[in-house]
C-alpha cells in the first residue's frame, strides 16, 4: 500500500513539473463546443410535487481548488473548511443563529479533527448551539452531506442546513505500524521497569515502517487509477481519446476561468501567504506534449497518465440549503431547487467507476425525465478514461441488458451540454468537496444559459455512485 | 514422503484439464496455402504483425498433437516467407487455455523408446526453429500454459500473460513419470536460473502469472478486464492481443528489449552458476534430495537432472540429445504408465456420469462440527455454497468454526486468497445449535459420532424438518448405508458420502449408493462433491464399502507383522520404501487406534476369516490403555505438540510381547513383508470389483491412491496387477496362503486374469 501512495506522489510531482513547463497555451477546440440553449419542450415543467417541501440552494461557494503541496500545504483540513464556511456566511449574509445544522463530507480524516464539520463551524464563528456532523462516502461525501440536508429539511427536522465538504491531500495521517502501536499501548500499561524492559526487548526495526492511508480499494487492493486503466481498456477507450478529453476539460476550464464563470469561488487569505483567488490546476497543454507522458498505473503499456487523470487537490466547499418557504420568508432569491437523487453501488473490482452509468437512468426515471430534458450535465471527472467509459456504457444496449437489467441504453450525454466549464480533471478534485462544486456549477450554468434541468452525477470508491437532478429557480 | 508428495502433486492434475485428444478429427491436408483454412491454427495479419490463433475445434483446451504441430510449422513457414510480416503474436482463442500440454496419447501408442525419442526430437526441432526465428514472436498467454504449452511459449522471443487465476504456467511432466521433452530441460534453466528450473521441473508445480513475472518466466502481465461492451473474457483476450501486438512491433523495431532487468540476487545467482564447483554442488544437493524423497521409486526426477546437467556441462547438442533419449526411456517405464493411468483415471473421476441433477444443491447443512464436519463445511463454503453447520454444543461448534476460519486464513497467508475474499467466503457459513433454516436445505450431510443409534436419531430428526427433496448423506467410514437408511421415510434420498481426513487436503470422495438410492440423488451427491473439488468414486453399499474394506485386511496383516516382532519403525521404513506415503504403523496412529479397532471388529464379523491375520486383541489393549494414536498423544509412537520427531512408545513393548507370534522365516524377508501388506490390499480390491462393489477398475485405482495412499508409482491395485502380471500376483498369494491360510487365497477374478494372458483391467 505504501508503494501505491509513493507512486501517486511521484506522479503528482511529474504532473506539477509538467504543468509548470506547459502552463499556458492558446485554446483551439473549445469555442465550437459552446452551445446555444436547446429550445425544446420538456417532459415536465417542474419537478415540484404536491405536499412535498421544495428544497432550494440559497448560496454555494468554494475556496479555490489547489494542487496539493501548494499554498494550502501547511494548513489543516478544518482551516480550509472554515474558510469555505466564512465565505458562505459573507456571501449569503445569513445570520449565524438561523442555521439549524451543519454537515461536511470528507474522505481522508485528520485524526485530530475527526468531526471536521464541528471544528470548522466553531472556528468560523457559528453558534456553539448549532450541531454539526461529518459524513464520508469517498468522492461523493459532500453529495451525501447535501442529500442528508435535503432529508432533514424534507422531513421537517430542520429548515436551514449548511452542507459542504473538505479535503486536504497535502497532509495525510501516516501511522506507526500496528506492531509499534501495540507495543506503545502495552508500554502505557506496563507498571514495573521489568515489564517495560521485557516489552522493549521485543522491539524490531521493522516496527518503525510507517503505514500510509490506503489509496487502494480495501476490498480489491487495487488503486483507482489502475482500475480506471482497466475500465478504459474494457471499453476500448484509446489513449488518444483520453488525452483529447483531458485537453477539452482543461481548455474549457481555462475559458470559464477567463470569462469569470467560476463565480462560486471565494478568495481565501492563507495565513502567512498571499490571498488565493483562483484554481491553480488548470493547465491546457497540447496533445503532443500529453502523448509524451508515460502511463502512471499500468506500466508500460497502460493508457491512464498523470495528464488525463484528476490530480491530488486541496479544497473545500459549502452550501446553504433551505426550505423554499423559509428562504423566501428570509428574503432570499434561491439559486436552484434540489430535486430527486439516487445512490447506486456495483462491483468494486470491475465497475468501480461506473456509478454515473447506473445512477443516471434511475434518477431520470424517478424524476420522470428523459436525457433530452437535461440542459446541463455536470459529471465528476475522476479520469478521462472513466468519463469516456461511462459514455460508452451509457450508449450500449448490450451493457444495459447484461449488467443493468434494463431493456435499452439510456444514451450518452451530448458533449455540448457536458461539463462545459471544465471538470475535476482541470479544476481539481478535493475528494470530500467535489459534490458541492458540481451542484453549484450546474445551478450557475442553468442561471446563465437559461436551461430548466441539470443532471449531476459522480462515481466513488467502493463502487458507488450518485446522481441528482437540479432544477432552475424561476427568474 | 515420496508418495505423499506425489499424491500432493497429483492433486494438481486437476488444474490441467484434459490432455487427451478428443476423438479423431479426420482431415486430409496436403496443400498449404494462405487461403486454406486450417483446423487448429490460423493467422491473420494486422499491419506488419501476424496474429497466429490456436483454437482446436470441439474442445475446451488446446493440446499439441501431430496435426497441430504440422499446422504450426506450415503457418510459421508462411510467416517467415512473407516479406510484409515483421513480427508475430501467438495466442489462443480459448479463454482459460493457452496450450494445456502435449497429447499424452501420442506416447501411449509408442512401443519402443526410439519412437518416443523421435516424438521428442520433432518437438525440439520445431521449437528450435521458433527460437531462432528472424521475426520476433510474442506468446500471448491467457489460461493454462502447461507442459508442451510452456515449452512452446519459452521458445518464443517474448511472453505476455494475463494476471488471472486461470493463468498458470508449469511443466507437470514429472507427475506423469516423464520429462519436458521439447527443449524444456534446456531452455528453462537458462531462462529462470538452475535452482528455479529444478524446482519447476521436479515438483511439476503450477506457477501463477504474477510469480512467473517475478521469476522472469514471462516478460509482461496484462490485467484481466471487467465488462465493457462485450463479455469480459472475450474482451480480455482481445486486449491481450492488442498489447501483444504493440510489443511485437516494438520488438521488430528494436524498441523493446527481450532482456529482463535482473535484481542483485538474480545477478549473483547467475554469476555463481558460472562456477563449475557451484554447479556440481547444486546437482549433488538436488540429487540427494530427490533420492531421499523418491526412495528410488520414481526414475523421472533423476533423468531430468541428468538432462539439465548434460546441457549445462556439455553444450546444447548434448543437452538436447540427452533430453530426447531420456524422454524415450521414461515414456516406456512402468512408472510413467502407472502415473499416466492415474491421470486418466482422475479425469474420469472428475466427471458426473450420472448427469445433471434435477435440482442444484444451493443450501447445504452439515451435522456435527467435528474434524470431518468442519472440513466438509470448509470445502463447501469455499466454493460459494451456503452452509449451515450444526452442532450440539457451543464449544464443539466454535471449535469447528475456528477450523474453517483457520483453513481459509492459511490460504490468505499463502496468498491464494485475499483477506477480504476470506471474510466474504466465511460469511457463507452459519453456525448453529438448532434446526433453524433446515426447511430450506437441499442436502444434509451428517458427520456425527460413528454409532448406528446416533445416526438413526439424527436421520429421524432431520427428516422431520427438511423438505421432501432434501438428500440425507452420511459421512461414515464403515457403517453400511442401508442400515442407516432403514429408519428413513425416504430411503431413495439416503446416500453415503465418505470424505477423508483432512477434508481440505485429501482429494478423494467415496460416494456409496444403496439399492434404494435414486439415480438423481447420486447425481446430486456427485455434483456437490465435484463442486467441492473432489475426485469421486461411486461404489455400492456393503461392509466397509471399497476403501475401508481394502484397508482392513492390510491393517490386519500389519498387526500380524508387528505381533511377529517386527519393530514399528522398521515396518514404517519397509512400507514407505515400497511407495506408501505414510508408514503402516504411523497410519494406524493417524487413523486412530479406536477407529481401527471398530472397523476390524465390524468387518471381521462380516467377512470372517479372510480378514484374520492380526489379533484384534492388540488394538483392544491399546484402546484400553488410551493409546489411541496421534489424537491422544500416544499410539505406536509418542507424539509431542510442536515436535516433529516421534519416538517409539515403550509401553507398547509389553502389549506386543504378550501377543507375540512366531515369525515364519520363509515369508518374513523384508520383501515378503512388503508384499504381504500390499497383496492383501490388492486381493481385496479385485474382490470388490468381482462382487460389483466397484463399477470400474479405474475407480478402484483412484480410490486406493487418493484415499489410502496406495503407492502412486504402482498406479493402484488394478494397474499393479496389469503391470506386474496377474500370474506373479497369484503366485505370491499362493505362497503366503500356504504359510498363513485362507486370508491370502486369491479371488476368482484374479485367477481368471492369471489364467488368460489376454485379460487385463486396462485394455
Amino acid at each position: 500500500m505504501s508503494t501505491i501512495l509513493t507512486s501517486t506522489f511521484k506522479n503528482l510531482s511529474t504532473t506539477s513539473k509538467w504543468a509548470l513547463r506547459f502552463s499556458v497555451r492558446p485554446l483551439s477546440c473549445s469555442s465550437q463546443l459552446r452551445s446555444a440553449p436547446a429550445v425544446q419542450t420538456k417532459s415536465k415543467k417542474t419537478l415540484a410535487k404536491p405536499n412535498i417541501k421544495n428544497i432550494v440552494v440559497v448560496e454555494g461557494v468554494r475556496i479555490p481548488f489547489l494542487l496539493s503541496g501548494t499554498s494550502y500545504k501547511d494548513l489543516m483540513p478544518h482551516d480550509l473548511a472554515r474558510a469555505a464556511l466564512s465565505g458562505l456566511l459573507h456571501r449569503s449574509s445569513v445570520p449565524k443563529d438561523v442555521v439549524d445544522y451543519i454537515i461536511f463530507g470528507t474522505v481522508i480524516q485528520e485524526v485530530k479533527t475527526s468531526n471536521v464539520a464541528r471544528e470548522a463551524a466553531l472556528g468560523a464563528g457559528f453558534s456553539d448551539k448549532t450541531p454539526a456532523h461529518t459524513v464520508t462516502m469517498a468522492c461523493i461525501s459532500s453529495n451525501q452531506a447535501m442529500t442528508t440536508a435535503v432529508g432533514l429539511i424534507a422531513s421537517g427536522q430542520c429548515d436551514v442546513v449548511v452542507a459542504g465538504g473538505v479535503e486536504l491531500m497535502s497532509d495525510v495521517p501516516i501511522r506507526h505500524s500496528r506492531k509499534m502501536r501495540k507495543m506503545m499501548l502495552d508500554l502505557n500499561k506496563a507498571k514495573t521497569l521489568g515489564q517495560r524492559l521485557s516489552l522493549l526487548s521485543k522491539f524490531r526495526l521493522n516496527f518503525l515502517s510507517p503505514e500510509l492511508p490506503a489509496v487502494a480499494e480495501f476490498s480489491t487492493n487495487e488503486t483507482m487509477g489502475h482500475s480506471a486503466d482497466r475500465l478504459a481498456a474494457a471499453f476500448a477507450v484509446s489513449r488518444m481519446e483520453q488525452d483529447e478529453y483531458a485537453l477539452r476539460s482543461h481548455s474549457l476550464a481555462k475559458k470559464a476561468q477567463d470569462e469569470g464563470h467560476l463565480s462560486d469561488i471565494v478568495p481565501f487569505k492563507v495565513p502567512g501567504k498571499d490571498t488565493v483567488t483562483k484554481d491553480n490546476g488548470i493547465r491546457p497543454s497540447s496533445l503532443e506534449q500529453m502523448a509524451k507522458l508515460k502511463p502512471a498505473f499500468i506500466k508500460p503499456y497502460g493508457t491512464v497518465t498523470a495528464a488525463n487523470s484528476s490530480f491530488l487537490t486541496d479544497g473545500a466547499s459549502a452550501m446553504l440549503i433551505m426550505s423554499e418557504d423559509r428562504a423566501l420568508a428570509m428574503g432570499y432569491k434561491p439559486k436552484a431547487y434540489l430535486r430527486d437523487f439516487m445512490y447506486v453501488s456495483q462491483d468494486p473490482k470491475d465497475q468501480l467507476l461506473l456509478g454515473p452509468t447506473y445512477a443516471t437512468p434511475k434518477v431520470l426515471e424517478k424524476a420522470g425525465l428523459t436525457m433530452n430534458d437535461i440542459d446541463a450535465f455536470e459529471f465528476h471527472e475522476a479520469f478521462s478514461g472513466q468519463i469516456l467509459a461511462n459514455f460508452k456504457a451509457m450508449d450500449s444496449d448490450w451493457f444495459a441488458q447484461n449488467y443493468m437489467g434494463r431493456k435499452t441504453k439510456v444514451g450518452s450525454p451530448p458533449l455540448e451540454k457536458f461539463n462545459i466549464w471544465g471538470g475535476s480533471l482541470s479544476l481539481g478534485h478535493p475528494f470530500g468537496a467535489t459534490g458541492c462544486r458540481l451542484v453549484m456549477a450546474a445551478a450557475n450554468r442553468l442561471r446563465k444559459d437559461g436551461g430548466q434541468y441539470a443532471l449531476v452525477a459522480a462515481c466513488a470508491a467502493g463502487g458507488q455512485g450518485h446522481a441528482m437532478i437540479v432544477e432552475a429557480y424561476p427568474k | 514422503m515420496v508418495a505423499s508428495r506425489a499424491i500432493g502433486s497429483l492433486s494438481r492434475f486437476s488444474a490441467f484439464r484434459i490432455l487427451r485428444s478428443r476423438g479423431c478429427i479426420c482431415r486430409s491436408f496436403t496443400v498449404s496455402s494462405a487461403l486454406l483454412t486450417r483446423t487448429h491454427i490460423n493467422y491473420g495479419v494486422k499491419g506488419d504483425v501476424a496474429v497466429i490463433r490456436i483454437n482446436s475445434p470441439n474442445s475446451k483446451v488446446n493440446t499439441l498433437n501431430k496435426e497441430v504441430q504440422s499446422e504450426f510449422v506450415e503457418v510459421m513457414n508462411e510467416i517467415w516467407a512473407n516479406d510484409q510480416i515483421r513480427s508475430a503474436v501467438l495466442i489462443s482463442s480459448k479463454p482459460g487455455c493457452f496450450v494445456a500440454g502435449a497429447d499424452i496419447n501420442m506416447l501411449a501408442s509408442c512401443t519402443t523408446p526410439q519412437e518416443a525419442t523421435r516424438i521428442s526430437q520433432e518437438g525440439q526441432r520445431m521449437f528450435e526453429k521458433l527460437e531462432k526465428s528472424p521475426k520476433p514472436v510474442v506468446a500471448a498467454i491467457s489460461g493454462s500454459c502447461l507442459g508442451g504449452g510452456l515449452e512452446l511459449a519459452i521458445a518464443c522471443q517474448y511472453r505476455i500473460a494475463t494476471k488471472d487465476r486461470k493463468t498458470v504456467l508449469g511443466v507437470p511432466e514429472v507427475l506423469l513419470g516423464i520429462l519436458p521433452g521439447a527443449g524444456g530441460t534446456q531452455r528453462l534453466p537458462k531462462m529462470v536460473g538452475v535452482p528455479a528450473a529444478f524446482d519447476m521441473m521436479l515438483t511439476g508445480r503450477n506457477i501463477r502469472a504474477d510469480r512467473a513475472k517475478k521469476m522472469g518466466l514471462v516478460d509482461q502481465l496484462v490485467e484481466p478486464l471487467g465488462p465493457g461492451i462485450k463479455p469480459p473474457e472475450e474482451r480480455t483476450i482481445e486486449y491481450l492481443e492488442e498489447v501483444a501486438i504493440t510489443f511485437a512491433k516494438g520488438l521488430a523495431d528494436r524498441k523493446v528489449s527481450t532482456k529482463s532487468s535482473k535484481g542483485l540476487m538474480d545477478k549473483l545467482t547467475s554469476y555463481a552458476m558460472t562456477i563449475p564447483f557451484v554447479r556440481q554442488q547444486i546437482y549433488k544437493t538436488v540429487e540427494e534430495k530427490v533420492k531421499k524423497q523418491t526412495k528410488g521409486l520414481y526414475p523421472a526426477p533423476l533423468k531430468i537432472i541428468d538432462a539439465v546437467k548434460a546441457g549445462l556441462e556439455q553444450g546444447d547438442d548434448a543437452g538436447y540429445l540427452a533430453e530426447s533419449q531420456k524422454f524415450g526411456e521414461l515414456a516406456l517405464t512402468k512408472e510413467s504408465k502407472a502415473l499416466m493411468g492415474l491421470y486418466n483415471g482422475q479425469v474420469l473421476c472428475k466427471k458426473n456420469k450420472f448427469g445433471a441433477p434435477q435440482k442444484n444443491v444451493q443450501h447445504l447443512a452439515i451435522l456435527g462440527a467435528g474434524l470431518m464436519g468442519a472440513g466438509i463445511a470448509q470445502v463447501s463454503v469455499d466454493k460459494g455454497l451456503k452452509t449451515l453447520l450444526k452442532d450440539t454444543t457451543v464449544t464443539g461448534l466454535s471449535r469447528g468454526q475456528q477450523q474453517v476460519f483457520k483453513g481459509l486464513d492459511d490460504k490468505v497467508k499463502k496468498r491464494a486468497l485475499t483477506s477480504f475474499e476470506r471474510d466474504s467466503i466465511f460469511s457463507n457459513l452459519i453456525g448453529q445449535l438448532d434446526y433453524k433454516g433446515f426447511e430450506k436445505a437441499d442436502m444434509v450431510i451428517e458427520a456425527v459420532f460413528e454409532d448406528l443409534a446416533v445416526k438413526h436419531k439424527v436421520l429421524k430428526e432431520v427428516e422431520g424438518v427438511t423438505p421432501e427433496h432434501c438428500i440425507f448423506a452420511s459421512n461414515t467410514s464403515a457403517l453400511p448405508i442401508n442400515q442407516i437408511a432403514s429408519v428413513s421415510k425416504r430411503p431413495e434420498k439416503v446416500i453415503g458420502m465418505h470424505y477423508f481426513s483432512p477434508v481440505d487436503k485429501m482429494q478423494l470422495l467415496e460416494i456409496i449408493t444403496t439399492d434404494k438410492t435414486s439415480k438423481d440423488t447420486t447425481a446430486s451427491a456427485v455434483a456437490v462433491g465435484l463442486k467441492q473439488g473432489k475426485v469421486i468414486i461411486v461404489v455400492k453399499d456393503g461392509p466397509g464399502f471399497y476403501t475401508t474394506r481394502c484397508l482392513a485386511p492390510m491393517m490386519s496383516e500389519v498387526m500380524r507383522i508387528l505381533q511377529e516382532g517386527v519393530d514399528p519403525k522398521k515396518l514404517d521404513t519397509l512400507t514407505t520404501s515400497f511407495g506408501f506415503p505414510v508408514g503402516a504403523a504411523t497410519l494406524a496412529d493417524e487413523v486412530g487406534v479406536d477407529v481401527a479397532q471398530h472397523v476390524a471388529e465390524d468387518l471381521g464379523k462380516a467377512f470372517g476369516e479372510r480378514f484374520g491375520g492380526g489379533n484384534v486383541e492388540l488394538l483392544k489393549q491399546m484402546v484400553s490403555k488410551g493409546f489411541l494414536g496421534r489424537k491422544s498423544g500416544k499410539g505406536f509412537y509418542i507424539y509431542q505438540e510442536g515436535s516433529k520427531n516421534k519416538s517409539l512408545n515403550s509401553e507398547m513393548d509389553g502389549i506386543l510381547a504378550s501377543l507375540r507370534l512366531a515369525a515364519k522365516p520363509e515369508v518374513s524377508s523384508d520383501e515378503d513383508i512388503q508384499y504381504r501388506v500390499i497383496m492383501r490390499f490388492v486381493n481385496e480390491a479385485v474382490l470388490c470389483l468381482q462382487e460389483g462393489i466397484l463399477a470400474t477398475p479405474a475407480e478402484g485405482d483412484i480410490g486406493a491412491v487418493f484415499g489410502l495412499g496406495f503407492p502412486p508409482c504402482l498406479g493402484g491395485p488394478f494397474r499393479f496387477v496389469d503391470l506386474h502380471g496377474a500370474q506373479k500376483v497369484v503366485d505370491r498369494l499362493r505362497k503366503y496362503e500356504s504359510a498363513y491360510g485362507i486370508q491370502f487365497t486369491p479371488c476368482q477374478l484374479l485367477l481368471d486374469h492369471a489364467n488368460s494372458s489376454s485379460k487385463r483391467f486396462y485394455q
